[in-house]
Order: C-alpha cells, then sequence, then structure tokens
C-alpha cells in the first residue's frame, strides 16, 4: 500500500517547499512556540465540549456522547481551485435533479438505455409514491453533500453523493468559529472566504421552495428524530440558527389538509419542513408503519400541495452506489456537457466481467455495499487480513448485485497537528450544495474529514475520523 | 413556540430549582449536624432526608442515618431517581431538547456546570468535598439564573422558565415548612413562645432566609415570625406568597401573548387572593401542616393546568 509520503500533499511538493496556497498559515505557524500551540490544541477539545458539540454513540450498555476530534490545522484550497470544483459541483447536481425528476416522470434515460431499469427495480429507495408528482419549485434535493476526494494537483473525484440528507454542515460552521476564537491574528493575516452565512442561505432557499397553499411568510421547521439521534446536536444547532422550530413527529399532525405543529396556542401550519428523518419513517402510513418518527398522513398533503419537504422523499435513488457508477452517462444526458468532476473508476459486481476482475484483484480494491454508509460493511483490500478477504469473498459471490468496488486511491494528505509537530494524514472534502428555484450555491468551505491514524484511508467519524476547519482562500 | 418547548423550559427550571433546594437543605442539615450531639445529629438527618421526599428509597437501603451515608444518597445514589446527579442530568437534558429556545449562553452556563457536578459526583463525596460540591450545585443555578435574565429573550419562553422556577420554589419552600411544622406551630399555645434557636436556624438556612430574617426581624426567632416570613412576606424570594406572585406575573404575561386566560390563571388568581388575605391565627385554625398540604396540592393542580392550557404534552 502506498505510505502517505507517495500521495499527494497539499501543503507541501516532494521537495518540501510550502506550496502557494499554505504559505500564509506555514509562515504565521513557523513563528508559534510549539508549547503555546499544544496548549491551544487542549483548548480546542475544552471549547467543543463546553459547547456540546457531540455526537451520539449507543453501546450496549448505555448511549454516550462523544467528541469528533477536530485538529486545528485548516485545510486550505485556492480560490483557483475552488472555482473548477463549484463549476463542477453545480453541473452534477443540476443533472441529479434532473435525472430524479426523470426518473419519477417519462424515464428518457431509461427508454434511451443509459440507465439500465433493472437500478429501479427492487430499490428500496424508490418512492413509487412519487410518480408523476412534482415537488414545489421542481427542487428534490434541497441540500446535498458531494464527497470529494483528490489525488494530484488537479486531479479530484467525486466519491459519493449524499442527496437525502447529508450530515456535518455544523461542524463545517462550528470548527471555524473555534478556529477564530483560537486564532484570531490568523484570519486578520490570510484572506478566508466566510462559511458563516449558511444557515440564512439555507433558510432562504427552504423558504423559496414553500408550497402553493403557504399563506405569507414561508414557516420552516426542523424535524428531528429526537434527542437520542446521533446528529441531534445538528439540528438544534440549525434550527436555532436559522430561527425555525425544531419538531419531532409528536409535535406534528395533519389538519385540514396541512401538516400543523402543536405550540402554545394551538396548532399552527408548517410551510417547509426540513427533515432530518429517513424517507422510511416520514409517514407510517404510506411507508413503515411502525415508525414513530414521522407524521400520518404527511405524504397526502405533500402531493396536494400543502407542505414542501426538503429533501424530498425518493431522491435516495439518486445517492445509490450502484446509480453512482452511471453518473458520468447522467451528467451528459442532461446537461449535453462531459462532466467536469470525474468519479471515481467503479466496478458493478452485477456484470459478470466486472465480477471477474474484482474476484481476482480484492487485495487491491476496495468494495463497497450498494447501501452501505458510514464505513461499514466495505473491504479495503489493502489493509485487510487474508481471513478477512476470504469472507468477503463468499459475500461477494452470493449476492453480486449488493457490491461495486473501487480501485484503492492515492488520497491526498494534509499535516495534522500532532505531539511531535506535522503529520500527513488523509483526508477527504464535503462540500455543502443548497438547490432552490433561485439557483445552485455552493457555501465556500466544507467538511474536512481526516483519518487521524496513520496511513488510514477511514475518514468516517464512526471510525475514528476527525475533522478541520475548510478554508477557501480570497482572491 | 412549540407546546414541547414549553414542556422542556417548564422542567429545565423546575429540575434546576430543586436541584438547588436540595443542596440548600443539605447545607443546613450539614451545619446543623456539626454542631449537635450524635443523637440528635442522626434525628437531624432523618428530616433532611424527609424534607428532600426520598425516605422511602433510602430506608431501602440503609438503616442508619450518617451524615455521609446521606449526603450520598441524596447527591449521587445511582439507585435514587431523585438524585441532585440525576436532577442536573434532567436539567441539561431538557436544556439539549430546547436548545434553540434558550440563548448560548445559558446553554453554555448549564453544560458547563453539569461537566462539573457530573464529575465531581462521580466518585462517593467524602466529609472535606461535601460543602465544596453543594456550592458547586448551588452556583449553577445562580449562574443559569443569571444567563436566563442577561440573555434570554422576553418572550414566552422566558415566562415558562420563571412559571416552572416558582411552582418548583413553592413546592420545595412548603416542603421544608413541613418538615418542622411540629416544632414549629404544634399548638395555639406555642405562638410566641421562643423556639430552639438550631431548629428555627436550620429552617431558616435550608431556604438560605436566615440572614434576611435576622435583618427584619433584629434576631428574634419565634414561630410567627418565622411562618409569616416563610408563607407570607412578599419580600423574601423563597416565600410563598412571593413564589405565587411571580407565578401570577408570569401567567398573566402568558395569558395575554395567548389572548385568553385559561384554569392555570383562575387558579394563581385564587392562590394569590387566599395568601394576601391570610393570617398565622387562620394558619392555626387550619392547622399548619393541614396548610401546608393543602397548598402544595394547590401548586401542584396549578402545574397540571399550565401544561394542559399551553399545550405542554396534547
Amino acid at each position: 500500500m502506498n505510505g502517505p509520503s507517495d500521495n499527494f500533499d497539499e501543503m507541501r511538493d516532494p521537495a518540501g517547499a510550502v506550496r502557494p496556497a499554505y504559505a500564509g498559515y506555514a509562515q504565521w505557524f513557523d513563528e508559534q512556540d510549539r508549547g503555546w500551540l499544544r496548549r491551544k490544541d487542549r483548548e480546542a477539545e475544552n471549547v467543543f465540549r463546553r459547547t456540546g458539540i457531540t455526537f451520539n454513540v449507543y453501546s450496549e450498555q448505555e448511549a454516550e456522547e462523544r467528541l469528533i476530534p477536530f485538529d486545528m490545522v485548516p485545510r486550505i484550497v485556492s480560490a483557483g481551485e475552488w472555482r473548477k470544483l463549484t463549476k463542477g459541483i453545480e453541473q452534477r447536481v443540476r443533472a441529479l435533479n434532473a435525472f430524479i425528476h426523470d426518473l419519477y416522470h417519462r424515464q428518457e434515460i431509461i427508454r434511451a438505455g443509459r440507465v439500465p431499469e433493472r437500478l429501479l427495480r427492487n430499490n428500496e429507495a424508490w418512492l413509487p409514491e412519487m410518480v408523476g408528482f412534482t415537488p414545489p419549485g421542481g427542487v428534490y434535493t434541497h441540500i446535498v453533500g458531494i464527497d470529494l476526494v483528490r489525488t494530484g494537483p488537479n486531479d479530484f473525484f467525486v466519491l459519493e453523493d449524499n442527496a437525502r440528507t447529508p450530515s456535518g454542515v455544523s461542524y463545517m460552521l462550528e470548527n471555524r468559529e473555534t478556529m477564530m476564537a483560537m486564532f484570531p491574528e490568523l484570519f486578520t493575516r490570510v484572506g478566508v472566504e466566510t462559511v458563516s452565512d449558511y444557515p440564512r442561505k439555507l433558510a432562504r432557499s427552504l423558504a423559496a421552495c414553500a408550497p402553493p397553499k403557504c399563506e405569507g411568510k414561508p414557516r420552516v421547521a426542523v424535524l428531528t428524530p429526537g434527542i437520542y439521534n446521533s446528529a441531534y446536536y445538528e439540528h438544534a444547532f440549525l434550527a436555532d440558527q436559522m430561527g425555525a422550530e425544531l419538531v419531532e413527529g409528536g409535535d406534528l399532525r395533519v389538519i385540514d389538509g396541512r401538516v400543523a405543529m402543536r405550540t402554545t396556542g394551538g396548532y399552527v401550519p408548517v410551510d417547509v419542513l426540513y427533515r432530518r428523518v429517513d424517507d422510511d419513517f416520514l409517514d407510517p402510513l404510506s411507508f413503515n408503519p411502525d415508525s414513530m418518527l414521522g407524521v400520518p398522513g404527511i405524504m397526502d398533503v405533500y402531493r396536494s400541495g400543502g407542505i414542501t419537504i426538503a429533501n424530498a422523499p425518493g431522491t435516495g435513488i439518486a445517492d445509490d452506489k450502484a446509480i453512482y457508477s452511471f453518473m458520468p452517462e447522467i451528467v451528459e444526458f442532461y446537461t449535453g456537457e462531459k462532466p467536469l468532476l470525474p468519479n471515481v473508476e467503479t466496478f458493478r459486481c452485477a456484470d459478470p466481467d466486472s465480477l471477474k476482475y474484482v474476484l481476482d484483484n480484492l487485495a487491491e480494491l476496495v468494495v463497497k455495499e450498494v447501501h452501505g454508509s458510514g464505513g461499514y460493511g466495505m473491504l479495503v483490500g489493502p489493509t485487510a487480513t487474508r481471513r478477512e478477504i476470504a469472507l468477503f469473498r463468499r459475500k461477494l459471490e452470493a449476492k453480486p448485485e449488493n457490491y461495486i468496488a473501487q480501485p484503492t486511491l492515492a488520497l491526498s494528505t494534509c499535516p495534522v497537528f500532532t505531539r511531535k509537530g506535522l503529520s500527513p494524514r488523509h483526508v477527504d472534502l464535503r462540500p455543502f450544495v443548497l438547490v432552490s428555484p433561485d439557483g445552485v450555491e455552493i457555501t465556500p468551505g466544507g467538511l474536512t474529514r481526516v483519518a487521524l491514524k496513520k496511513g488510514s484511508l477511514v475518514v468516517n467519524s464512526s471510525q475514528g475520523g476527525g475533522t478541520k476547519d475548510t478554508w477557501v482562500l480570497k482572491d | 413556540m412549540l407546546g414541547k418547548t414549553a414542556n422542556g423550559l417548564f422542567w429545565m427550571f423546575r429540575y434546576l430549582e430543586r436541584a438547588e433546594n436540595t443542596a440548600r437543605l443539605l447545607d443546613a442539615g450539614l451545619r446543623m449536624a456539626l454542631t449537635r450531639d450524635v443523637i440528635s445529629a442522626e434525628e437531624e438527618w432523618r428530616s433532611v432526608i424527609q424534607a428532600s421526599g426520598q425516605a422511602d428509597a433510602y430506608r431501602a437501603k440503609h438503616g442508619t442515618y450518617t451524615g455521609i451515608q446521606v449526603w450520598n444518597h441524596i447527591l449521587r445514589d445511582g439507585d435514587n431517581p431523585g438524585s441532585v446527579r440525576e436532577m442536573m442530568r434532567q436539567v441539561r437534558t431538557n436544556a439539549r431538547l430546547v436548545r434553540n429556545a434558550i440563548s448560548g449562553e445559558l446553554w453554555s452556563v448549564v453544560n458547563e456546570s453539569w461537566m462539573q457536578i457530573d464529575g465531581v459526583l462521580a466518585r462517593p463525596v467524602g466529609q472535606g468535598a461535601v460543602g465544596e460540591v453543594i456550592a458547586l450545585v448551588r452556583r449553577a443555578g445562580t449562574l443559569a439564573h443569571g444567563a436566563m435574565v442577561n440573555s434570554m429573550l422576553r418572550d414566552a419562553g422566558f415566562n415558562f422558565a420563571n412559571a416552572g422556577t416558582f411552582v418548583e420554589r413553592a413546592d420545595n419552600t412548603a416542603r421544608i415548612l413541613d418538615m418542622k411544622y411540629y416544632l414549629l406551630l404544634p399548638s395555639l399555645s406555642y405562638v410566641g413562645t421562643t423556639l430552639d434557636s438550631g431548629q428555627w436556624d436550620q429552617v431558616l438556612r435550608s431556604v438560605s432566609g436566615d440572614r434576611a430574617y435576622r435583618w427584619l426581624n433584629a434576631g428574634q426567632a419565634d414561630s410567627r415570625g418565622i411562618v409569616e416570613f416563610l408563607v407570607t412576606d412578599e419580600r423574601f424570594p423563597r416565600s410563598l406568597a412571593f413564589s405565587h406572585m411571580m407565578l401570577r406575573a408570569n401567567l398573566k404575561s402568558l395569558a395575554k401573548m395567548h389572548g385568553g386566560e385559561g384554569e392555570s390563571s383562575r387558579l394563581i388568581e385564587k392562590s394569590c387572593e387566599m395568601l394576601g388575605e391570610l393570617t398565622i391565627e387562620r394558619v392555626f385554625d387550619l392547622g399548619l401542616h393541614e396548610f401546608l398540604t393543602g397548598f402544595m396540592r394547590d401548586n401542584a393542580d396549578i402545574a397540571r393546568a399550565i401544561a394542559d392550557d399551553y399545550r405542554f404534552l396534547r
């Protein structure tokens, strides 16, 4: 396996010289006293604990609130790099929305033979309830998180499209707040694009998608599964920042064709629901009948123009890993352009030739479940033991259509602060994209996830990854 | 505001008040026990457990009433759902639940207090540390109220938070008085007699009213003075009259915001009217214990009516 030294390092070139984007930071860093930096590093953790920026983890014994480790070295993207990225992201997000609309209407792309029909059949993310219905404003994915990885100076790839309920945006915002509180002088020396207006943009973008029955100023609410959900902090944070109500299923009820929330003064209609509850739990009458997290009858209200649900139900069909492999075709089909941001090369194990290749090269590949997420259920060939590979081979042979495989990428590295100084670790990047009838907005920044273990490629917070503040430099 | 949020604010402040009052009670008990012989110290700790409302749970585990056993039970026993640690956890859980209805300042003092208190209560509390723990809990209350007054929007949420505080405070003061009613006013002949100074001192300390009382009464203590002070004196912030006067003001403001008065408004008016006309003779006619029991019942009815009027749960 490639050690970090063979990979593209975002801060330094192979000769050890600091790259231009990091010049200002590196100079500042060299001037700082190491002992003081170490104290700051500990201080950061306290800031997060005091603010309560935690995620819930459940073990068999009890629930526990954990911190996602924060690394105080920023991940820096130059203005030029960012411009290129945003063009590619915007193209991709427009294509995603057109694709979802098409799937639930005329299915031109299937008729044209560019995407096989079998991908829709038996796909749990496909919702028949959405067929023939267009959401208010024509927007399906109000909020998208595009996961990017980098392998070289100009080589960014899309690793995953998160079109359901992408999370992590609160870390983008709180990481920046923490950095500004700890190192104010750094921000006077380096010009960094602001991220703090994301909640305002989100509120505006959601309000712009108000449903036909909305009267007056749209009332926005955030729907959370509740205080024990792992991302509850983020739900409360966004509601607070947007000035929206934070509701649970039990606060909502269908009254006179509207979804209404129980306030101290009676039931009041909600116009736009930013839901952080999965499709399956949204409406016990339409989907999972045992769901306590949703609102019985909300789908009928939705289809009759009484409420906007963001993201729209059924968008999961577009971020399936089997669909992912068709994204280049999808982008081209709807935009008429070549994709600006490439996919990672993907082998669909459903295809016999690909399956054979994958089985022959398991030790070199990353194999993922088509419907999995969070880094679970995957095999990282180069770091797996023989036994793990043998076990995985059996699973793969039993149900090849459940898997895709990708080459192990030489992910870029970015330094993290360790007791011994700076040391490179692998990173990825999730920019957050807002879609409204007024257009696509990409906040200059995002969530950088970092593998804290040396050499590790897994950046998921559930598996020991951390986060960094992400800087997009001003021109 | 969501009914659920109003409920969360109400209980956040009820639990905070209860935790703080429990700390006051322990503080007074601690002082009392230090100035007594062993036998009466046991008796004091028994009455502290009684007043904290945890007598049954305590008896289920312990046969004796030693200080260290009592304060560890009240502060941190894992089997005691009413322990201070558990109440502070409830304060914080409710604060998380209403995170978007409270200011960031209020949230962070509550969160920090919880982290500190949870930390010190993770291990048994010895003689040397108990005073510090009590101070920490009392400071948590002071900080939260300060942050609230300084930074919270004066909307319905502020009133629901205050309603929780004063419903709980009225209940707690009545409970503490009730713990010593047999000493304060066993019969009318006691009116005017001088009490065992230790006993009344403990009652006053339990509500942090010892200094205010001395100031107002030049050091003279009798049953009438103390009962009047804790029941009808609107100047003392932990008296029954003050608590219900404040509760009334907050419910009035809520009724105005919601365009109409409900059952809770009717009940608090009735209670304030009763307290306004109350004389010590009337209390004695009823019997202090009977009066306090009736008051606590009315107070609980008001809490229930608030929850109904403002759709806390349905």
